[in-house]
């Protein structure tokens, strides 16, 4: 099974006519390669029965996510999409470590996930950079906390600064750079510490359409520059079906693995490609009963049916 | 331009109409002095170093005082915005503290350190501690929750975490409150060294009222207020520009 970023293969991994279809893989099914030579599971990233519920304030507990069972390859491009509320964002910060899952397990090259480390590191939808940092600084910052010795630091800034081509605003304070600006700002951040693993939380959701496009190019450039595992939370299915080698939707609370969608398509790719509309739209006709789910939620409650992220402390 | 016409027009208003009730003798020069005799007592006050002794010592514990102060304080306020027992037990007993006047802790600061400096420093600590937890503990609240997570996932953890992260991310939230520390520190010490004979500015105070010389308490107080809105103005002002500058704010009202 291979589903690897590179394939070029010009074909139509989701066939639109019927639903479902052979080139489907319908519910949650385990992507983990046995290597036979060295006897473990050569996943990057694995999740096994992750469930987290919280308390919500009128006291009934919640469950948020439901037995979330998913194995990440080193160096592949997953996303995952769902309907606002179904916790997509929490289970990054789950992988993060920034929060602890109520039961199940996360490893991360085979080791357990506890708390935060530098192997892993989330981007945040609203960027998360530090104002009062220059950008120099801000990319500097997760370096600085490992105790990199200084003129490493710096070559790395610069290193770091031209692969988001943002050289020229080392010296520039975040108020200063404009939203595209700010979140390549926060991709050199992140990969400045050098993660095996980027966590990226609709990092693009409150860009305009030019600039996601953008940086949906600048994106893939440098994940097939730098090899990293990404994985990508988003509710825009075309972004999902356009940056991913693999699409993973969750259902409306409890946020659970509906599907899974390979992606074959050639890369480069491009929002316009009839391919990725295609894709796209299969991946769609499933999401929307889930969202219709999460609407008929909000009117009933009247309330947004979101989960915070700190809601599990 | 408009602005600096305006300040001219209304001090020397104000300073025509103390001249005027001067000259006017109503009440004898003793009791209302004239401009010229207060300028002179504070040309004299600086000609023979007594106000700059009694600033130095004052400015010195009141620096002292308040830097405790503000070290605690931060401490404290983190305790309790992060600890909902502390926030629940500690907050509300804190926010009652605040009505008390720092110099009602006279009486206990004699007795527990005796007459001497550090009864009038715990005097000028309970006059700001109190603001600056406070401000810690709202700034700590009304920081964006992002700021932290965004450091602890890049590796900021314990201290570390509290001094490039969480520090840093609060400031502009508790300056206002790090401002009005300083008042009431600031207040505090001027009361407690008029009680006590300090060589501070307080104590000059007391002198010129024992001496029956208005113009020197006048010279006094004119210092004090000076002190106190050039630290706000230089030093705070400065802070606030500084970080409004950093963080792209809109400029302070």
């Amino acid at each position: 099974m291979s589903t690897n970023a590179q394939t070029v293969r010009r074909q139509y991994p989701i066939p639109v006519e019927p639903l479902p279809s052979p080139g489907l893989k319908r519910g949650p099914v385990s992507v983990g390669h046995f290597d036979g030579e060295r006897g473990h599971i050569t996943s990057k990233v694995g999740l096994s029965d992750i469930c987290l519920s919280y308390r919500t304030r009128t006291g009934e507990r919640l469950l948020a996510l439901d037995h979330i069972n998913l194995q990440v390859r080193a160096g592949e491009f997953l996303c995952i999409v769902g309907p606002s509320g179904c916790g997509k964002s929490t289970l990054l910060h789950l992988i993060a470590g920034l929060h602890a899952q109520s039961s199940g397990q996360i490893l991360v090259d085979g080791k357990p996930v506890q708390g935060p480390g530098t192997d892993r590191i989330l981007i945040f939808q609203d960027h998360g950079l530090f104002p009062w940092l220059t950008v120099g600084e801000n990319v500097e910052f997760g370096m600085k906390m490992k105790g990199i010795c200084k003129s490493e630091r710096k070559e790395k800034v610069e290193h770091y600064l031209r692969l988001v081509h943002l050289a020229k605003f080392e010296k520039s304070y975040i108020h200063q750079l404009s939203g595209g600006m700010r979140q390549r700002v926060a991709i050199a951040r992140a990969l400045a510490t050098e993660p095996d693993v980027l966590l990226m939380d609709e990092p693009f959701a409150a860009l305009d359409a030019q600039t996601r496009d953008l940086l949906h190019d600048e994106l893939e450039r440098i994940w097939s520059e730098t090899g990293r595992t990404i994985i990508f939370v988003t509710h825009n299915v075309r972004e999902a079906v356009r940056l991913g080698d693999r699409v993973v939707l969750l259902t409306f609370r409890p946020g659970r693995i509906k599907s899974e969608f390979p992606v074959e398509l050639p890369r480069p790719r491009s929002l316009e490609d009839p391919e990725v509309a295609l894709a796209a739209r299969a991946v769609l006709d499933e999401l929307r009963e889930e969202t219709n789910r999460s609407l008929e939620a909000e009117y009933k409650s009247g309330l947004k049916p979101s989960i915070p992220p700190g809601a599990s402390e | 331009m408009k602005r600096a016409l305006r300040y001219i027009i209304f001090y020397t208003a104000l300073f025509g109409l103390w001249t005027l009730l001067a000259k006017l003798k109503i009440w004898p020069p003793y009791l209302f002095p004239a401009p010229w005799t207060v300028a002179e007592a504070l040309y004299n006050g600086f000609q023979d170093h007594t106000y700059w002794i009694a600033i130095r010592v004052s400015m010195q514990r009141v620096l002292i005082g308040y830097g405790i102060s503000v070290v605690l304080g931060m401490i404290l306020g983190l305790g309790v915005a992060s600890n909902k027992f502390l926030e629940e037990t500690m907050g509300g007993l804190l926010v009652s503290l605040q009505s008390l006047p720092s110099i009602c802790w006279w009486p206990l600061a004699l007795l527990w350190f005796g007459l001497n400096q550090n009864a009038i420093l715990f005097v000028v600590i309970m006059g700001s501690l109190l603001s600056v937890t406070l401000a810690m503990e709202d700034g700590r609240k009304q920081m964006p929750k992002i700021f932290g997570q965004a450091g602890r996932n890049l590796g900021a953890k314990g201290f570390k975490l509290f001094w490039y992260v969480l520090l840093p991310a609060s400031l502009p939230f508790i300056v206002s409150g790090l401002k009005q520390g300083w008042a009431f520190a600031w207040r505090s010490l001027i009361t407690a060294e008029m009680l006590y004979l300090s060589l501070g500015l307080g104590q000059v105070l007391m002198m010129g009222r024992d001496l029956n010389d208005m113009s020197a308490v006048i010279a006094v107080m004119l210092l004090i207020i000076a002190i106190g809105y050039i630290v706000d103005g230089v030093v705070f002002k400065g802070m606030e520009r500084h970080l409004h500058n950093k963080w792209g704010l809109a400029p302070a009202a």
